[in-house]
């Protein structure tokens, strides 16, 4: 039943991976841009939970919290460049 | 048995919640109303999974709990990054489907809190 369950999770995700990278290429604009590549990372690291728990190693959560850190800090990083010009000041 | 099925039910709706945060992000009008489903839905999906892992490493006997630190941050972060992105879209007067109401037509605005107290 949890495998059946995984595939399902697996094919979810990425078809919301698939539905992100539209929106990434088509845009409009820059904030659409930078909010559907957060929404990329975030089905990420949804994506190696899933994993983790099939592969039965909890490894890969070193690296989901890694991913979380950084996106959430280039989020940020873009969003600050837009408003200000500068990311830092 | 009682906790595979819990297991796939929190990966399952985890999900779906997941995917429906992606089809608002593709399928809504303008940038403010698309950032309600990767900052509510995808959040609370990925809230699914790390439940179901928590699950999942503590059937061996002992609690493992430092998925919830995965969980907290993202939870901590999403209304973050969503109010850095709205304000972005505003600075760079990204257009809205529904135009602004003039600030003559006060008829146009709804009623705020502050508004009850002064009528009752």
């Amino acid at each position: 039943m949890i495998t059946a369950a995984l595939y399902f999770g697996y094919g979810a995700i990425s078809l919301s991976l698939l539905l992100c990278l539209y929106r990434v290429v088509v845009g409009p604009d820059l904030p659409d841009r930078i909010m559907a590549l957060d929404t990329l990372y975030i089905n990420g690291i949804g994506l190696l939970v899933l994993v983790g728990i099939s592969l039965n190693d909890s490894v890969y959560f070193e690296a989901a919290l890694l991913i979380a850190m950084m996106g959430f800090v280039g989020t940020v990083a873009w969003c600050k460049h837009i408003i200000r010009g500068t990311i830092i000041d | 048995m009682i906790l595979d099925t819990i297991l796939s039910l929190a990966i399952v709706i985890g999900a779906v919640f997941v995917l429906i945060g992606s089809i608002g992000l593709v399928r809504l009008g303008d940038v403010y109303s698309r950032l309600h489903g990767p900052t509510k839905s995808t959040t609370l999906g990925m809230g699914g999974h790390l439940l179901a892992s928590v699950l999942h490493f503590s059937r061996a006997g002992e609690l493992s709990l430092h998925e919830l630190l995965v969980t907290g941050f993202l939870f901590l972060t999403a209304p973050v990054s969503a109010h850095m992105l709205a304000k972005a879209a505003l600075h760079l007067r990204v257009r809205s489907v529904t135009a602004a109401p003039s600030p003559d037509d006060a008829e146009s605005f709804p009623e705020t809190a502050a508004d009850a107290q002064r009528d009752a």
